[in-house]
C-alpha cells in the first residue's frame, strides 16, 4: 500500500457556490444584477402585458399617466409604457444578438491568433487595428447606406464594431495560456492544434470572455439607440429607445417625460450591465480572497 | 533488440547572444522494455535530448541534426501531422510539474478518456471505463469517484499519477519521463517511481527517465547514460555504474551523494569544483578537463571518444577507473 494516496475527503465547496457568495457580497454587483433582471423582465413580458405600441389615438395625445395608460401617451396618442417595453425588446435583441455574433466570430479568431502567433497573428491584429481605427458611426452610416436601415443591419454593424475588443481579449488569454505546461502536455499527447484551441484554450478563457460579453451588451444597446436615433436603425413607427428619443426632441418643452423615460432606461440598463460585468469580473478573479 | 536509437544528435538554439549548443553529439539506444536513465547536472542537455525524440522542441530558431529512429522509422523526417499520431500513442511524455500539466477546465477522467479517444476508436463510455482502469492501474484509490475530480482537487502525487495514467493510456512503446518526481515530496517520490517501474515492467514500455538524482537512478533504472556538456561521457548498466564508475565526472557525482559522504566519514559533501563550460563553443578537448583532477595535456589536446572499458560499459575518458591511479 502506498502511503501517499490515502483518499482525502474533498473539502472544496462547489465552484458555483463560492462564486455566488463572492458575487453577492458586493452591493453594486447585486444592484447591477437587479437592473439587468428588471430590464429582461420588461423586454420579455412587457410587450405581452401592455397595449399595442403602434395603435394611435389622436384624440388623447400627451395624456398624463392614468389607469389606462400607466405612463401616459406620446405625441400620437400611443401608450408610452407599451412603446418602452417594445423598445426594450429591440434593445435586448440588438444587444444580445450582436454580442453573440461578435463572440462567436471573434473568439476563435483571437484564440488562434494568440496561440499560433507568427504571420497569422500579424495579419489578424493589423486587420483588428484597422477596424478599431475606423470611426464606428461613419462605418455604420456607410453600412446602412449599402444594406438599408433595419434591425438586421444594425446588429451586423454592431457585431463588427464589437469584434476587435473580443479578438483582443481572446488573443490575450491564448497568449497567456499557451505558455502553460498543460498545453505542452496536450501537444505531447498528440493533440491537434484545432483541438488545443477548442478543448484547452476556449474553456480556460471562459471567465474573461463572459466578462467581455457583459461589457459588450450595453455597448451594443447604446449603439443601437444611437443608430436608431440617427435614423439608421429601426424605422418608424416601430418603437426603439433611440427612435423614441428622436421624436421626443420636438416636444422637449411640451412633454419632457417622453425624452426622460427612454433616456433613463438606456442609462439604467447600461449601468446595470456594467455593474454586473464588474461584479462578475471580481467574483471570477482567482486572486481575490474567498 | 533496439527499439529507439538516437545517433549523433546535435541541437543548436539560435539566440540573440549567438548559437547555443545544447546537445553536441548524443547517441544512445533503448531496448524494448528497458528503463534508461539520462543523468547529468542542469544544462547538460538531457531534457533537450529527450524532447527532441517526439519533436517537441520549438521549430523556430532550433536546428536539429542526426537521426532518431523508432523501430524502422526516422522520426526526424516525419511531418508535424505524422508526429501528432506518434505522440501519445507510440511515445508519451510525463513532465516535471504535475501541478500545471493538467487542463484545469476538465475533470481528470475526461482528460484521460480524451487521450484514449484521440488515438483509439472507442466509444465515450468505453473510453471512460478505460480511464477508470488506468487510474486504478496507477494506484489511485476509488478511481471511479476520482474520475470526476478536477486537477485542483488532487494532491501533487495524485496528479503525477494521473499524468502517468494519461501517458500510458494508449500503451506507448516509449515513455519519456522528464524529472517526474522532482516537484514532489520525497515521501511521495518513491510511490510514483514504483508506479512507473512496475507499470512499465508489466506493460513492456521502454522508459527514458531524465533525472539529476542518482538515488532515483539506483531505484528504477536498468541502464544509465551520464551526460556532460551535451555529450554522453559514460554509459553502463546501473549495477556496473554504481559498482565501478569510470569517468571522473561520474565519480564526482557519486562522491557528492550525502550517503556516500557519510560512509566516507567526511565532514562535508564532496563537490565537483568549477562550473559547466558555457555551451557556446565546442573545442576539440575534453569538456570536463577544466574541472577534472586527472586532466593533462592529452585531455586538452583532443576530445576522448566513448570507448568500451569494461563489459557493456563505455567511458569517454583517457584516464578512466575507480581511483586516480593513472595520474
Amino acid at each position: 500500500m502506498t502511503s501517499d494516496v490515502v483518499a482525502l475527503p474533498v473539502l472544496t465547496i462547489g465552484r458555483g457556490t463560492r462564486l455566488r457568495r463572492r458575487f453577492l457580497r458586493r452591493p453594486l454587483a447585486v444592484l447591477g444584477l437587479v437592473l439587468v433582471v428588471l430590464f429582461l423582465l420588461l423586454a420579455v413580458f412587457g410587450p405581452m402585458l401592455t397595449p399595442d405600441p403602434l395603435v394611435q389615438n389622436l384624440s388623447s395625445v400627451f395624456a398624463d399617466p392614468s389607469a389606462h395608460h400607466l405612463l401616459g401617451t406620446d405625441d400620437l396618442g400611443r401608450d408610452e409604457l407599451a412603446r418602452l417595453a417594445s423598445g426594450a425588446r429591440v434593445s435586448l435583441v440588438a444587444g444580445v444578438l450582436s454580442t453573440a455574433l461578435a463572440m462567436v466570430v471573434g473568439t476563435p479568431i483571437g484564440l488562434a491568433s494568440g496561440y499560433f502567433r507568427g504571420w497569422l497573428d500579424a495579419v489578424i491584429m493589423r486587420f483588428n487595428d484597422a477596424v478599431l481605427a475606423f470611426p464606428f458611426l461613419i462605418f455604420a452610416v456607410g453600412f446602412a447606406a449599402i444594406f438599408g436601415a433595419s434591425l438586421r443591419t444594425v446588429v451586423i454593424a454592431l457585431a463588427i464594431g464589437l469584434l476587435p475588443a473580443v479578438v483582443r481579449v481572446a488573443r490575450g488569454e491564448a497568449m497567456m495560456l499557451r505558455e502553460q505546461d498543460f498545453i505542452d502536455g496536450a501537444v505531447a499527447d498528440g493533440a491537434r492544434p484545432a483541438g488545443i484551441v477548442f478543448r484547452y484554450l476556449l474553456p480556460n478563457s471562459v471567465n474573461a470572455l463572459i466578462v467581455q460579453a457583459t461589457v459588450a451588451v450595453p455597448t451594443a444597446i447604446v449603439g443601437e439607440a444611437a443608430l436608431s436615433f440617427l435614423g439608421l436603425g429601426l424605422q418608424p413607427p416601430a418603437a426603439s429607445w433611440g427612435l423614441m428619443l428622436t421624436s421626443a426632441q420636438q416636444f422637449l418643452v411640451q412633454a419632457p417625460q417622453l425624452a426622460i423615460y427612454p433616456g433613463a432606461l438606456i442609462a439604467l440598463t447600461t449601468l446595470g450591465f456594467n455593474l454586473l460585468g464588474d461584479g462578475l469580473r471580481d467574483a471570477l478573479d482567482p486572486r481575490e480572497g474567498r | 533488440m533496439t527499439l529507439l536509437s538516437v545517433e549523433h544528435l546535435r541541437v543548436t538554439f539560435d539566440t540573440e547572444d549567438g548559437p547555443v549548443l545544447a546537445v553536441k553529439d548524443m547517441s544512445f539506444t533503448l531496448a524494448a522494455g528497458e528503463i534508461l536513465a539520462l543523468v547529468g547536472e542542469s544544462g547538460c542537455g538531457k531534457s533537450v535530448t529527450a524532447m527532441s525524440i517526439p519533436g517537441l522542441l520549438p521549430t523556430r530558431g532550433v536546428a536539429r541534426e542526426g537521426s532518431i529512429r523508432l523501430a524502422d522509422r526516422d522520426l526526424t523526417a516525419l511531418s508535424e501531422r505524422d508526429l501528432e499520431t506518434v505522440r501519445g500513442r507510440e511515445i508519451s511524455v510525463v513532465f516535471q510539474e504535475p501541478t500545471t500539466s493538467l487542463n484545469p477546465a476538465y475533470p481528470v477522467g475526461t482528460q484521460i478518456a480524451e487521450v484514449v479517444r484521440r488515438h483509439q476508436k472507442l466509444r465515450r463510455g468505453q473510453a471512460r471505463q478505460r480511464a477508470i482502469e488506468l487510474l486504478d492501474l496507477v494506484d489511485i484509490p476509488d478511481p471511479r469517484r476520482r474520475c470526476a475530480n478536477y486537477p485542483h482537487q488532487l494532491s501533487g502525487g495524485m496528479r503525477q499519477r494521473v499524468m502517468i495514467a494519461m501517458a500510458l493510456a494508449c500503451d506507448p512503446k516509449v515513455l519519456i519521463a522528464d524529472e517526474p518526481t522532482t516537484a514532489l515530496d520525497v515521501t511521495i517520490q518513491a510511490g510514483v517511481l514504483r508506479v512507473i517501474r512496475t507499470l512499465c515492467r508489466t506493460l513492456g514500455t521502454a522508459v527514458v527517465l531524465i533525472t539529476h538524482d542518482l538515488g532515483v537512478v539506483a531505484e528504477v533504472a536498468d541502464r544509465v547514460v551520464v551526460m556532460y556538456a551535451g555529450r554522453p561521457v559514460e554509459q553502463a548498466p546501473v549495477a556496473s555504474l554504481f559498482a565501478a564508475p569510470q569517468h571522473p565526472y561520474t565519480i564526482g557525482l557519486m562522491g557528492a551523494l550525502p550517503a556516500n559522504a557519510l560512509r566516507a566519514r567526511s565532514r562535508r559533501l564532496a563537490e565537483i569544483p568549477g562550473v559547466v563550460p558555457p555551451p557556446t563553443s565546442d573545442p576539440d578537448e575534453c569538456q570536463f578537463a577544466a574541472r577534472c583532477p586527472r586532466a593533462d595535456e592529452h585531455c586538452r589536446a583532443a576530445r576522448p571518444p566513448l570507448q568500451r572499458r569494461r563489459p557493456d560499459h563505455d567511458t569517454a575518458c583517457y584516464h578512466p577507473g575507480q581511483e586516480a591511479t593513472h595520474a
